[in-house]
């Protein structure tokens, strides 16, 4: 197990090279000029030169990239070109933000929809089986930012119990959350339901009941943990998916998180900071689906790795 | 996937068949298919929405025949009524009007994503699958690099890359589709290669392209056709979404997303300005939703969720 930890964790350092060099080509094949950009309309044309030197723009490209990855070995990702702070500096202080809200959200996520997904499975094709299927396809298809607003205009505009926006108390915490989890609720209901219709048409579920076990039981212990594995994986996929949802999110609750980062980083053009906070993303990403695979094995003693 | 299921359940058909053809009841199953999905109410309901806003892109200019971009302040944030049915935003627009020739931008940005997806994720799946070997072992692990990212966030740095505005939105989401159809198409490709319609086909020394129209496309085509439909809804999300940031499609465009964005800005005293964009953009997209679901309930009832 330990030696599969390792084996996968190496593995993702190519991932990672390569995610960095397709950011890097691609940012620098682009048209228009961080350092103009930067120095803005008043620049004199020896100012936007002292820029580019100092982001080291004037270098070919393959040296800029050395320079790139050598420093990446050690942790550094650059100065942002806005801010002039380092990157990872920024990405760290946002980190725990877009953490606080993904892990809420995906927890409200899992404590909604799987009890959703289970009901719905165990009475197939009535009311509550209706009412499930079409709230998730609702979810699915709802823009977050959308919902976002609409949850600001209800509970802050006119009911006035919670803040529109900002970070502070738990009050700050709630809309972000529900509306980062809306999407996730869904796709986990559905995975819930389809997973278990398909785990209780088995024999074993049949062979559970004949002997005479509660129905509880049967749903939970016989049932249910047969049925974890895909969910799982959807519950790791979507992690993934709040991180691009975040992006959103953060932007209509004014939430200084990661994906505000982004978004402030492509529209100020500032390079090196959209390089470094992708990186993480794909880290992070990368991250997830590892421990989704080693809890496959916690959840399902017959899946090795070896 | 249960690719073993698949093989016991396509094997006497595809034993039966000459070198030559697609199985033969492909037709008939595809018109089984299209009347189970007419019985399915949502998937008609999803068909219905679309035809809606189709008609509604096609017949914009009759719909509301003023201009949909042209400023009128002295009318700025005006709550709905009778003349402006859904009200106006911040620049005195009716946003009915906006609204109406907003189904033409979003429409149009969707079918442009979902063919930029569909032309080069579908032959490189082909080709990834079909050939195996390096290219498939290159191709695959691209793939892998650009999955590492969620479809949105994949949107966003493509768009960070290309620049903002109409052609970049539709290249960048495209382009975020594109793995997507790869993988599918692929593992497609794997379970259908191994049959023995198509070991017989090879056989007899059938030219690989040939072989990859006439037996591999057609049984790829239900996942494809069931991805595009939710492929379109996914677009329309991403687009509005990249919209509402400010770095999709600029305004004036008409374009849902931007005109929710900039709403937003008016949502304590003028919350109609960012409601009824948004209510498009679900329609819209829960239309294709219900449609794809349908259509894969209807045509591929082994595959789940």
């Amino acid at each position: 197990m330990l030696q599969y930890t390792i084996r996968r964790l190496i593995s993702t350092i190519p991932v990672l090279i390569g995610i960095s060099l397709l950011l890097f080509v691609m940012l620098r094949a682009l048209p228009g000029d961080p350092a103009l950009v930067l120095a803005g309309q008043m620049a004199s044309p020896e100012d936007i030169e002292l820029i580019r030197v100092q982001l080291g723009l004037n270098q070919p490209i393959h040296i800029q990239y050395a320079k790139f990855i050598s420093r990446l070995a050690v942790l550094d990702l650059g100065r942002s070109a806005r801010t002039q702070n380092p990157v990872l500096e920024e990405i760290w202080a946002r980190l725990p933000n877009t953490f606080l809200l993904a892990t809420t959200a995906i927890t409200l996520a899992c404590l909604i929809g799987i009890p959703a997904g289970i009901i719905a499975a165990v009475r197939p094709y009535t009311k509550i089986d209706y009412l499930v299927t079409s709230f998730s396809l609702f979810g699915i298809s709802m823009p977050v930012f959308w919902l976002g607003l609409m949850l600001v205009v209800v509970f802050s505009v006119t009911l006035q119990i919670l803040p529109a926006g900002g970070i502070g108390t738990w009050k700050h915490v709630v809309l972000p959350t529900v509306t980062l989890a809306s999407f996730v609720v869904a796709f986990i209901a559905r995975m819930t339901r389809s997973s278990m219709l398909e785990v209780l048409s088995q024999d074993y579920i049949t062979t559970a009941r004949s002997k005479g076990l509660m129905e509880k039981v049967v749903i939970i212990k016989h049932a249910l943990r047969n049925a974890l594995i895909p969910i799982i994986t959807v519950v790791g996929l979507q992690f993934g998916s709040l991180l691009g949802g975040a992006v959103l999110t953060e932007t209509v609750f004014a939430w200084p998180g990661m994906g505000r980062l982004i978004v402030d980083s492509i529209l100020a053009r500032d390079y090196p900071m959209i390089q470094g906070a992708i990186l993480i993303f794909g880290l992070l990403y990368i991250l997830v689906n590892l421990i989704v695979d080693l809890i496959y094995a916690w959840v399902d003693p017959r899946i090795h790795y070896d | 996937m249960g690719s073993g299921k698949e093989k016991t359940a396509k094997l006497p058909e595809g034993g039966r068949s000459s070198s030559e053809g697609i199985p033969s009841g492909t037709q008939s199953q595809f018109r089984k298919g299209l009347a189970k999905l007419l019985r399915n109410k949502m998937a008609v309901f999803g068909g219905i929405l679309i035809l809606g806003y189709m008609v509604t892109a096609i017949f914009a200019p009759i719909l509301y025949p003023g201009n949909p971009s042209a400023p009128n302040l002295m009318r700025s944030l005006e709550r709905p009524s009778w003349e402006h049915p859904l009200g106006t935003d911040e620049l005195g627009r009716s946003i009915l009007g906006r609204i109406i020739y907003g189904s033409r931008v979003s429409l149009m940005i969707s079918l442009g994503v979902v063919s930029v997806g569909l032309l080069i994720g579908v032959p490189l799946g082909l080709i990834s699958g079909y050939y195996g070997g390096k290219v498939d072992f290159i191709l695959q692990r691209i793939t892998d690099m650009l999955l590492a990212f969620p479809g949105f966030l994949l949107a966003l740095a493509l768009v960070a890359i290309l620049g903002v505005g109409i052609n970049n939105t539709v290249i960048s989401i495209g382009i975020s589709m594109v793995p997507i159809y790869i993988r599918l198409v692929r593992g497609c490709v794997l379970s259908v290669r191994e049959q023995v319609y198509v070991e017989a086909a090879i056989a007899v020394g059938t030219p690989d392209l040939r072989i990859i129209r006439r037996h591999i496309l057609p049984n790829v085509m239900v996942p494809i056709i069931v991805q595009t439909s939710l492929g379109m809804g996914t677009a329309i999300l991403f687009a509005a979404g990249l919209g509402f940031l400010g770095i999709g499609v600029q305004p004036p465009t008409p374009e849902w997303g931007a005109m929710l964005g900039s709403g937003r800005g008016y949502i304590f005293n003028s919350p109609h300005v960012a409601t009824f964009p948004g209510l498009a953009i679900f329609l819209a997209v829960l239309g294709f939703n219900l449609l794809g679901d349908g259509l894969r309930d209807a045509l591929d009832p082994r595959s789940k969720i």
